[in-house]
Parts: C-alpha cells; structure tokens; sequence
C-alpha cells in the first residue's frame, strides 16, 4: 500500500501499463515486469487470465485464451513472481475476475500476493458491497489496497461511497464500454473528467479504457492523476513477434 | 427458512449480484423497480392478457394414462410444450418485454444456445415492434440453422458469438458485454433463473405461472393443490423454477431436478452441474459451476442446447446444497430412449430437453397412488434433425 501511496504522492501525471500474464509467452511475465519499470512506467497491472473475462473487449479476451492455452494458471502466476521485488521497485497491481481468486481462497490468494509483493488488486465484478461485508478485513490485513472502479453512469452519491472504502486510488473507467476501445474521448468524456476531478475525492482518480496513444493519454490526464493502458500495449506485444516496449512508452509519454 | 430469495438477493449461500460497476446503474434500476412493476394492475392485466391470448394459457395438465400404467404410477405432464414459440420461455419473455416498456427501454438483446429462448424473445420484440438483437454462439448458429431462419423472419438481427467456445456461455457473455456498451437505452432479457440478481428471482417469478396453474388444475383434477413430486429438467432451470415455484415452501411436494449426464458423468462430456460442479461465480451470480481447479469456467456437453450451460440458476444450487430438492442425471441415450416412449404412448412429441425429466422413471420408482407431475417444457420440433440422426428414422 506504501509503494502505491508514495508513486501517487509524486507530482507528475502517472502511467499504469496493463498486460496478461501468459501473453505472449507463458514464461515472459517477469521481463515484461521488468522491461516496463525501466522504461519509465509508474506502475503495472498484471492481469490474471480468466476463461469468461466480461468486462473486456476483444483485444484482452484472446489474450487471456491465448494465456490459458500457455497453460498460466494463479499457481504459475505466483511463482513466476517469487523474487521479483528483489528487482522490481514500482507498484504492482494484480488485475483479475473474482471466480480464479475464490478458487485460490481469498484469504490464501491475499497472502501469496502480500508474500512476493503486490501492492493492490482490481477485480472488476467484486462489487463495492460483497467486499466490504466479506473481504476487507483479508485484504487490509494483507496490506492490500482494493482498487475500485467508477463509470460515467455512477452516480455522485455512489462515487462518494467509493471513495471512502478505497485506500489508493479509483479506477475512472472513461467511456460506457468494455476494454479495447480506440475512439478518442468526446467533449461528454472530457466534461466527465471535469465533474470527477471538481468532487475532490480522497482519492486520486487513474483513466482507463480507451487510453491508446499520446492524444487519449494526455486528455485523461489533464484532469485526472494518471491513466491506464491496456488493449494498446497488448496488441504492441502482439505485432510481429517483436516488440520494443521503450518504444512503446515513450510514443505515449516522451520524456 | 424459506428457499425463495432473501432480501439481500440471495438463495442460501448462492446468489447476488457480481457484476462490473459499468452494469451497476442498469441492475441496480431493475432491483429497485421490478417488484413494484410487477405488482403494478395495470401490468398483471396487460401480463395475464398476452398470456391467455397470445401465448395460450393455460396450459393443460394432462393425465399421462398409458405412460402412467407403464411405470405404475400416475404421472401428469404439465403441457408448456403447446405455448407460443413451442415452450416456456415465452413466459418469461412476455414479462421482460413489458418490464422493458415500463422502464422507458427501447433496445433489447438477449443470448441463445439452442435458439429457443432468442425466438421467444425476437418473437414479443416483433409484437412490441422493439429492435431486438440476439447473440448466439457461431457453432449453435450452424447447428441451430432453422431457429436462426425464424428470428430472422421475426425481425430480430442475429450476432455471432465468436469468443470462447463460441456456444450459450459466450453467447451470454457477449451479451453483457453489449449491456455494459449499452447502458442508456437497452435492456437485457436473461432467458433463464441465472444471472445477477434481479434476474434469478424476475425469471422465476414470470415463469411462476406455471405452478400456479398445476395447483387450480390438480384441485380440479385430483381435488388436491399439492402433487407428490414435481419433476423438471435443469439446465439454467426456469422452467424448474416455474413449476416449483409455489411449492417451494410446501415440504410435502417433493421436488426433483433432472440434469444432462450427457455421455456419464465421468465421461468428462456431461453437463450435470450438481455432480460436477463447485461454488463459483459465472455470468454475476455466485453458484454451482463446472470449473477447473484454477476456476476457469468448462466446457459442458449434453446432445440438447437448452441443457447445455455450465452452471445453474442460484435457486437451484440451494435446493440442492440443502437437500430440498432431489437431483438426478440422465444420460443422453436414456434421454432419447424415453423421448421415443412418450411419442408412442400419449402421441407427443418433447423436446430434448424435457425428454431428460421423463426418463428418471425407467430407475426412480414412485408409489402406486403418488401423483407425480411432469412439466413438458417444450416440443420436439426443434430437436426433429436430433431425433432422426439418432434412431436413423
């Protein structure tokens, strides 16, 4: 929780990059881990592949099958992390649907990722309620920041009872769709910044879906703290068998 | 301690709603409005009216004489088979479609595996003439391709599910996916007791018709509201949930739930969740489930689509975990045997699907004088190609 409290108390806008563990390659989860920190990301989300992910668009959706014909399981997941704070200073976030983590067991899964070093954790279909009656005292207890979404539908009453259970920050999903979008933000999505930026919550707010180039990036973070990048760093890992992920951030974000 | 849903939305232990924040407003809109709607007059006449005049209700309950005499004991088979569309999931879809009215929606979608439940959906979209968009897995698609011809005919636009394994479950996810693209206008009809709540609950309340009419009937019939057993297949389960509704807190009806065993439960090609399944969540509602130990969600298999989904309702899961309900699978094979003996016997054809539920009668044996009753949930028809590779007719 530390590590994520002192990378979101830097005066500089953030950049979160997203990938599937399992994606490309099964074994390759640590040297993108790597390859991103030192490009300059502030933070990584490590997604744990699911069979049924419905929050995600196309993009995300054939990586995690792609990951799962790997053969990544949570298991591989958390050893393939063993040792990686040893190298690795950023936040990292673990990004999953709920049903693997329960499977796990929440209170195990809570303890191998506070034992190999994982700051938060994002599970888009654990609902605010379901967490706070029955998991917060696991996850607090692990020092574990639960990081929560809000979209342009939720409402003010809504966004401020997020705002009190999250320690961290809250993830401000841009648009009303699922992953993968690459439209641009329309005048509505930028007014949707503003009117979350002027509530002045406890929490700074992070942008994702529909982040995939320097012009999306810049527009979510002209009133938010920083923004997410996931489908578009996905389909980078996928172009041509090579990649070249300095690259990939610096086009984003140029020093 | 009842088995209906608690206040909470949850049937014992399963249930709930586990659901991305981007569904949130549309769920929480529907949990907020669909009791009052319902209880609206103005709804239940509009309701009761398509149902007697549009679908047909009611339905008969028949006196299976012939089938009863084989098995020596007296069977009646609740007819869904004969509503509109050819089973019970148009109950369902009345309701949803004038709930969607009420809620100022105009756009609706829906999921399908076998394509019952997208006719029976694109089918009150035409009556309502309401845009309707079906999503259905690209290999049921291929093997659908009659059901698929008349949701075309009805006006609806048919989308391909083209992730996963590209079958009912995909169908249904990208059918959120869409909800959650969607979220101003759109309302999403779930065409089984599954999903987040509302949806287990509304489901089995629309499809409650069906028990409330086996009681008037078994009264007339048998002076008596309550049979011994009533007996249902399970896929998703609403027409389980239907028929058991109003005897779910009544101890002395004994309920049982027919589930696909496909090829045997231990052939790793079956779709008997109970057997199978453990504790997890799927499509928003915590439940049974068929899953790997990593919690990836699996493949079932059962030679009828409508039996063919890897969990079941929550309601489901509690009468089974509690021992309220008894839960008994049924092989492909036995199920094609005893779809075959109800055509000679009484003259009708079933569906696959109901197929499953008369075939527990070969092993499960009843007393002479117990009244069981059968609910028939759908017809043949659809399952005719089915029926004819499978005895080279």
């Amino acid at each position: 929780m530390n590590r994520i409290k002192n990378t979101l108390a830097q005066d500089k806008k953030l950049l979160s990059i997203y990938f599937t563990a399992g994606y490309p390659e099964p074994g390759n989860t640590v040297s993108i881990i790597k390859d991103l920190e030192k490009s300059g990301v502030d933070f990584i989300e490590i997604g744990l592949p699911f069979s049924d992910p419905l929050a995600d668009g196309p993009t995300i959706q054939e990586s995690s099958g792609v990951a799962l014909k790997n053969g990544m399981t949570t298991k591989k997941l958390f050893q393939q992390l063993e040792g990686i704070r040893e190298e690795v200073e950023i936040p990292l976030i673990i990004m999953g649907y709920f049903n693997p983590i329960l499977q796990f067991g929440v209170e195990e899964f809570c303890k191998r990722c506070a034992a190999v070093g994982i700051d938060g954790l994002i599970i888009p279909d654990l609902p605010v309620e379901e967490y706070n009656e029955k998991y917060r005292d696991i996850f607090e207890k692990h020092g574990l920041s639960n990081i929560f979404l809000i979209t342009p539908q939720t409402s003010e009453e809504r966004i401020r009872f997020i705002d009190s259970v999250s320690e961290g920050f809250i993830y401000m999903v841009s648009t009303a769709s699922v992953t993968g979008s690459t439209k641009g933000f329309s005048q509505e999505t930028r007014d949707y910044f503003k009117r979350i930026s002027a509530m002045n919550l406890r929490n700074p707010q992070i942008v994702g879906f529909g982040i995939s180039d320097e012009e999306t990036y810049g527009q979510a973070t002209k009133f938010a703290k920083g923004a997410i990048i996931g489908s578009a760093f996905i389909k980078h890992l996928n172009s041509g068998g090579k990649h070249d992920i300095p690259g990939f951030v610096k086009a984003i974000r140029p020093v | 301690m009842s088995y209906q849903v608690d206040k909470k939305g949850y049937y014992g232990d399963f249930g709930g709603a586990y659901i991305p924040e981007m569904l949130y407003p549309n769920v929480e809109e529907l949990r907020r409005q669909y009791l009052d709607i319902m209880k609206e007059e103005s709804f239940q006449k509009e309701f009761k009216e398509l149902l007697r005049d549009y679908v047909g209700r009611p339905t008969p309950l028949y006196y299976a004489e012939r089938f009863s005499k084989k098995y020596g004991t007296k069977v009646y088979l609740k007819r869904e088979d004969l509503c509109h569309t050819g089973a019970h999931k148009i109950n369902n879809t009345v309701g949803q479609i004038l709930m969607a009215k009420r809620l100022g929606k105009n756009r609706i979608i829906a999921e399908t595996g076998a394509g019952q439940h997208g006719v029976a959906t694109a089918t009150v979209c035409a009556l309502m003439g309401i845009e309707c968009i079906v999503y259905m897995g690209e290999i049921d698609i291929e093997r659908q391709a009659p059901n698929v011809a008349r949701m075309k005919m009805l006006g609806a636009k048919v989308v391909p599910a083209k992730s996963g394994s590209r079958t009912l479950k995909d169908a249904t996810n990208e059918a959120i996916r869409d909800w959650i693209n969607n979220p101003l206008d759109t309302h999403y009809i779930i065409g089984s007791v599954v999903g987040p709540h509302p949806y287990p609950d509304m489901v089995a309340r629309l499809q409650a018709v069906i028990s409330e009419e086996i009681k008037v009937q078994l009264k007339e019939k048998e002076n008596r509201e309550n049979p011994d057993y009533v007996v249902a297949c399970v896929g998703g389960g609403s027409n389980a949930a239907g028929a058991y509704y109003h005897y779910l807190d009544t101890p002395e009806v004994g309920i049982i739930a027919v589930e696909a065993a496909g090829k045997g439960i231990e052939s790793g090609e079956s779709a008997a969740t109970s057997a199978l399944g453990k504790e997890g969540i799927i499509h928003g509602s915590k439940t049974l489930l068929m899953q790997s130990e990593d919690g990836q969600i699996t493949e079932p298999y059962s030679i009828s689509a409508g039996l063919d989904y890897p969990g079941v309702g929550p309601m489901h899961a509690n009468l089974f975990r509690s021992g309220r309900g008894e839960f008994i699978s049924i092989t492909d094979e036995a199920a094609m045997k005893a779809g075959l003996e109800l055509a000679k016997l009484e003259g009708i054809i079933p569906a696959i699907e109901s197929s499953h539920a008369l075939a527990i009668f070969e092993d499960r044996k009843f007393k002479e004088e117990d009244i069981v009753v059968v609910n028939l949930s759908g017809r043949g028809d659809k399952d005719l190609s089915t029926y004819i590779d499978y005895f080279k007719l």
